[in-house]
């Protein structure tokens, strides 16, 4: 769901960009206080890994097709704000390197997919991981969550074509979030893969 | 992360970006589908803001689709590597 050129209103754009300007400092900070050893590689091999699965558009109904987001699978093994960073960089060089994704949306495409793709997210697996105990807590809350992420990003997005009257809301708001509730299907699918395998090997890498 | 695995992470994701990405569905995204569908696509048919060196996951001069994905690939996923970690150990170094 990169938002091309040309969607958005300026103040709309604009307003994105202030707030992922905004929450991108915040998570520097956060990062800033509690980034350990171990993350600094992780982070670069999430980037790359997120990066090569956005790469990959697998079909969902009806001659559409989805890609991994990636939100939750970073905040499962950085935390929240680790993953916020990460996200963004691989959205920034989608953006400036592949065209993917416009220049001027690219503050909107931050907020959606960086900011509130991961806190939403995280904030599901993070209850769930907490109220299910051990493994399976953190299995379910990785599926719900990274379903979640794709259809609250999407939310995001057609609440700003909306604001930016490029569709009216009750059209928008309804076709973005059916088509995201399919596609989350394909992220839950991938991002609990690849965490029930990490959780096999190498447990110690999920963020606590 | 031990180096071994750094490896391993890495080169998974250069097989998935350069080889894999043959494979990818060239269907339209949830919101490219929407918009088609609702009536708006032709809105982002403009000029993009800014002209990006590889647009579209091509290479100028690089007639064959799949090795100018698989540089595309290749060279997207070792620049944002190289970026988060870049990132993530200047946040360290200024902690410590």
């Amino acid at each position: 769901m990169h938002i091309p050129d040309g969607f958005l209103e300026t103040k709309v754009w604009l307003s994105g960009w202030g707030l992922a300007i905004i929450t991108l400092g915040w998570s520097i900070k956060k990062v800033n206080q509690a980034l350990q050893e171990k993350t600094v590689p992780l982070m670069g091999v999430m980037a790359a890994f997120i990066f090569a699965a956005q790469m990959i558009n697998f079909p969902v109904l009806g001659g559409t097709s989805g890609h991994l987001l990636g939100a939750v699978l970073a905040a499962v093994l950085l935390g929240p704000y680790a993953a916020m960073l990460v996200i963004s960089i691989v959205l920034v060089v989608q953006c400036l390197v592949f065209q993917d994704g416009g220049l001027t949306a690219l503050g909107a495409n931050i907020l959606n997919m960086a900011v509130v793709g991961v806190m939403g997210g995280y904030g599901v697996y993070y209850i769930l991981r907490n109220v299910i105990k051990g493994r399976r807590g953190i299995i379910l809350g990785t599926a719900v969550a990274s379903w979640f992420s794709v259809v609250i990003a999407a939310i995001f997005c057609a609440g700003e074509l909306a604001i930016s009257q490029t569709s009216p809301l009750k059209i928008v708001l309804p076709t973005m979030t059916l088509v995201h509730f399919f596609i989350g299907i394909g992220e839950a699918i991938i991002t609990t893969l690849v965490i029930s395998f990490i959780l096999k090997v190498r447990s110690d890498l999920i963020y606590k | 992360m031990k180096k071994r695995e750094i490896i391993i992470g890495l080169l998974l994701s250069l097989i998935v970006a350069g080889i894999i990405s043959w494979f990818a569905s060239s269907l339209p995204d949830g919101l490219e589908r929407v918009a088609a569908d609702k009536g708006f696509l032709q809105k982002g048919e403009i000029r993009p803001a800014l002209k990006a060196p590889l647009a579209d996951y091509g290479v100028p001069k690089i007639p064959s689709e799949r090795l100018a994905t698989s540089l595309a690939g290749i060279f997207g996923t070792l620049l944002v590597f190289s970026l988060a970690y870049l990132l993530a150990s200047q946040l360290r170094n200024k902690r410590s």
